[in-house]
């Protein structure tokens, strides 16, 4: 057996890397003022992985997924128990001596609705990228074309950076949400619903981009569409009432859940 | 939280008539190997044409069955426990067409041996005829685990299997030993051999679909596995 041939044999049966943590969730709760919206979770996101969080409408998984970049410090009232912690440094990014900035440098997000600004295509790439002091027009203009690749859209728009991204289709729009997200280098990326506006081609390809995308970023979506979490991710966690109900591979959370009411969900048979 | 209906009461209907179809599948290729077995112990040629007439209806039955399954999983996206139902049917489904040809081998046989009006008698018959049963009490056990969803009860089926292996290889020594001691035994011998193996194979088919009901059931996949190593994976659950 040759060298290379035998490197690859060695190869095949190298055991898999265990994946990294990514974030460690630790007895978190939240509270909009006195309603109670998450009970005490825990849980781990691991690196270079996507995770979803499924759940009836009203069960907390989008206000879960608000705490990791501490969207909800935009409202008064709003109050977190617990810790989240984001490796490899453990900061918990919950604490009140974090600033949320520099959270949000580190967590990006994608909404539902595919929101860029209401400027050119290479501005809503660029202006986070000045916003945090990025000068030289050239490292820009190559920061905007990384992220725009790493969002499977440069070679879309690369001939109308200077148009706007108002005329793009709602699948490139939300496109360019991940790239403006992306801009930032984030850690952790977090998408809440991403294409439940819209249509099969542009969600199979925002899919695709995903499982891209956990190459190289952490990632956390929420969906109520459950093919979708089988399909996109590792990791599955279904809340329900503001608890964690169970949380496992989504293999097996989807062919073997060992509670009934994450059975009952995912067959449809809630009631 | 759920009164274990599903929100589409159509899903419902489509997953009992599932489960009523394949168990009544099972029902024919039942009636269908007793028939061959006993055809081949008299030898009782009307039998044996009844066997192998309704192996027609069972091969009619797998494909009606298998377009059912195929249905479900495209319009349903069966997840959890819908999921390993309707992926343990379309198994079983196999399994016992492949039951039903192996009834039409021995339906056969016992009219070639009607047919040759053969003088010398059987050899070993009475304990073909025994394991013939033990494979036919294996399918029936099989097929009730089935309609029980019963994983303990299918872990007993497939120990059982050992047993119905052991007496095709004491069949299958006697045999030879037969052959060898008088060469005019060895076309009736051969035909027996046949039947034995169908019979064996019976079994084997049986101890499938009891490996398929633990998969429904629990959702562990036990195939492959000793049947020790399946008596722990059941006690686990």
């Amino acid at each position: 057996m040759n060298t290379s041939a035998a490197a690859a044999a060695i190869d095949d049966h190298a055991p898999a890397v265990a994946s990294n943590l990514k974030a460690e969730v630790s007895h978190l709760s939240f509270y909009y003022g006195n309603f109670q919206g998450l009970k005490d979770i825990s849980l781990s996101i691991n690196s270079n992985q996507v995770t979803a969080l499924i759940g009836p409408s009203g069960c907390g998984k989008s206000t879960f997924l608000r705490c990791f970049n501490r969207i909800h410090d935009l409202y008064p009232g709003n109050r977190y128990e617990g810790s989240i912690c984001l490796q490899p440094d453990n900061v918990n990014i919950l604490g009140k001596e974090i600033d949320p900035i520099d959270v949000r440098m580190r967590v990006g997000m994608v909404f539902q609705k595919p929101s860029p600004f209401p400027t050119t295509i290479f501005e809503n790439v660029a202006y986070g990228l000045r916003l945090r002091g990025l000068a030289p027009r050239s490292a820009v203009a190559d920061k905007v074309e990384q992220s725009l690749r790493g969002a499977a859209l440069w070679d879309e728009v690369k001939d109308r950076l200077g148009s706007l991204a108002s005329n793009l289709s709602g699948g490139q729009q939300q496109r360019l949400c991940i790239a403006r997200a992306l801009a930032a280098d984030p850690e952790l990326l977090l998408f809440d619903e991403p294409t439940s506006a819209l249509d099969p081609i542009a969600t199979a390809s925002i899919e695709e981009l995903i499982t891209q995308l956990k190459q190289s970023v952490s990632i956390l979506i929420v969906t109520h569409n459950m093919q979708q979490a089988a399909r996109c991710s590792d990791h599955t966690a279904f809340l329900y009432m503001g608890e964690l109900i169970e949380f496992g591979e989504t293999d097996q959370i989807f062919i073997r859940p060992t509670r009934k009411e994450t059975e009952d969900y995912i067959t449809g048979r809630f009631g | 939280m759920s009164n274990g209906e599903h929100l589409s009461k159509q899903y419902d209907q489509e997953l009992e008539s599932l489960r009523a179809r394949i168990l009544h599948m099972g029902g024919m290729v039942e009636a269908q190997l007793q028939a061959a077995i006993a055809s081949y112990e008299r030898p009782d040629v009307r039998l044996a044409d009844e066997a192998i007439e309704s192996d027609r209806r069972v091969n009619d039955e797998e494909v009606e069955l298998d377009r059912v399954v195929v249905n479900m999983i495209v319009r349903r996206q069966p997840t959890a426990s819908d999921l390993r139902l309707i992926i343990g049917v379309a198994r079983t489904v196999t399994e016992l067409e492949r039951i039903g040809d192996e009834s039409t081998k021995i339906a056969r046989a016992a009219k070639w041996l009607s047919d040759k009006h053969m003088s010398v008698r059987t050899p070993r018959l009475r304990d073909i005829h025994v394991a013939g049963l033990a494979a036919a009490g294996m399918l029936r056990g099989a097929l009730d685990a089935f309609a029980r969803l019963d994983a303990a009860a299918a872990a007993a089926i497939i120990a059982e299997d050992r047993d119905v292996d052991q007496q095709f290889q004491a069949i299958m020594r006697q045999l030879i030993t037969f052959m060898m001691e008088d060469p005019r035994t060895i076309s009736p011998s051969l035909d027996a051999v046949w039947v034995a193996k169908a019979i064996e194979r019976v079994g084997d088919h049986a101890k499938n679909i009891a490996e398929h009901v633990i998969f429904v059931a629990q959702g562990a996949d036990v195939r492959h596995a000793s049947p020790e190593e399946v008596a722990r994976a059941v006690s686990k659950e």
